[in-house]
């Protein structure tokens, strides 16, 4: 699996996922700064976390408009794998790669802690090697993390299966004392139409090793390389 | 903010909310011309239409 991991002015987490691809995975990683304009070449692009330009104007609107995201747009509707962890969503959102948008905590404060999401759709790349209904811990730290989109839009969201990740309490029912940011039916993640464009807002990436309390977000990035390694399988047979 | 201004002795004050306000020069032949592209702007990055709605006023200077 060859991931790329976009660097944008302000992004403060794609030191972890690069770190956990290379490190935890032992999977081919590379830098991609936001001027690139060709990604040939990788199976998964990531866009990390952070306050890409301090947030300025909305959250992720800025680097939506950077020149690597006209890469990405094409890479998408080439069928390329593309993950936006919590500040990435938020810029996937802007791009219009993923429907809805990231508003305001209804907290109105930065919440940073451990959630569960349950896994609404395992038939994905990004999810095909979790189990049906399966609850993952993963720390949040955002600000602007509750999901908005409009009535309709949410009713195909739901008929569709892009409803991915779903806030949920430690049994894993979407109860509202679980939802950490007031997100629309308590969703934390979303994917594309075609299934090949996800962003999340809680972080798997900082959840891979023992240390950092969970390894629950492994699964994500290991049913991405089981994917990319039978695209491989498929392409040399 | 509503609290507040209610514990200042404000009386009847409802649905207080904080939006964006923002300023620009913009270099243009004519008015129609100026408020077609600052639309533009508006829809493609200055709001988002998901979650915002947006209206502006023009107001001529010399630079």
């Amino acid at each position: 699996m060859n991931c790329g991991v976009i660097v944008f002015p302000g992004s403060n987490c794609d030191l972890d996922a690069y770190h956990l691809v290379r490190d935890v995975l032992k999977e081919e990683v590379t830098y991609i700064d936001y001027e690139e304009r060709s990604l040939q070449g990788f199976d998964v692009i990531i866009l990390p976390g952070g306050f890409t330009y301090g947030d300025y104007l909305r959250s992720g609107a800025i680097a939506a408009r950077t020149p690597v995201m006209e890469a990405v747009n094409r890479f998408a509707c080439s069928g390329g794998l593309v993950l936006g962890i919590c500040n990435g969503f938020q810029v996937l959102t802007e791009a219009g790669l993923l429907p809805g948008a990231l508003c305001r905590n209804d907290s109105l404060q930065f919440r940073c802690r451990q959630v569960y999401v349950r896994i609404e759709n395992n038939s994905l790349p990004f999810t095909n090697k979790a189990s049906t209904d399966q609850v993952l811990m993963m720390p949040v730290a955002h600000g602007d993390g509750s999901y908005y989109a409009p009535p309709e839009v949410l009713q195909d969201l739901e008929a569709n299966g892009q409803v991915i990740f779903r806030y949920v309490d430690q049994r894993g029912e979407a109860v509202k004392a679980a939802n950490p940011n007031g997100s629309c039916e308590n969703i934390a993640g979303v994917s594309n139409r075609a299934g090949n464009v996800v962003g999340l807002m809680p972080h798997p990436e900082r959840a891979g090793e023992a240390v950092l309390g969970s390894t629950d977000g492994l699964v994500i990035f290991e049913s991405l390389r089981g994917y990319c390694k039978g695209r491989e399988v498929l392409k040399s047979g | 903010m509503e609290n507040s201004l209610q514990a200042l002795g404000f009386a009847g004050v409802k649905g207080v909310r904080v939006g964006k306000y923002l300023e620009l020069f913009l270099e243009a032949e004519t008015r129609e011309e100026a408020a077609a592209r600052l639309k533009d702007m508006a829809e493609r990055l200055l709001s988002n239409p998901v979650i915002e709605d947006y209206n502006y006023s023009l107001q001529e200077v010399k630079l």
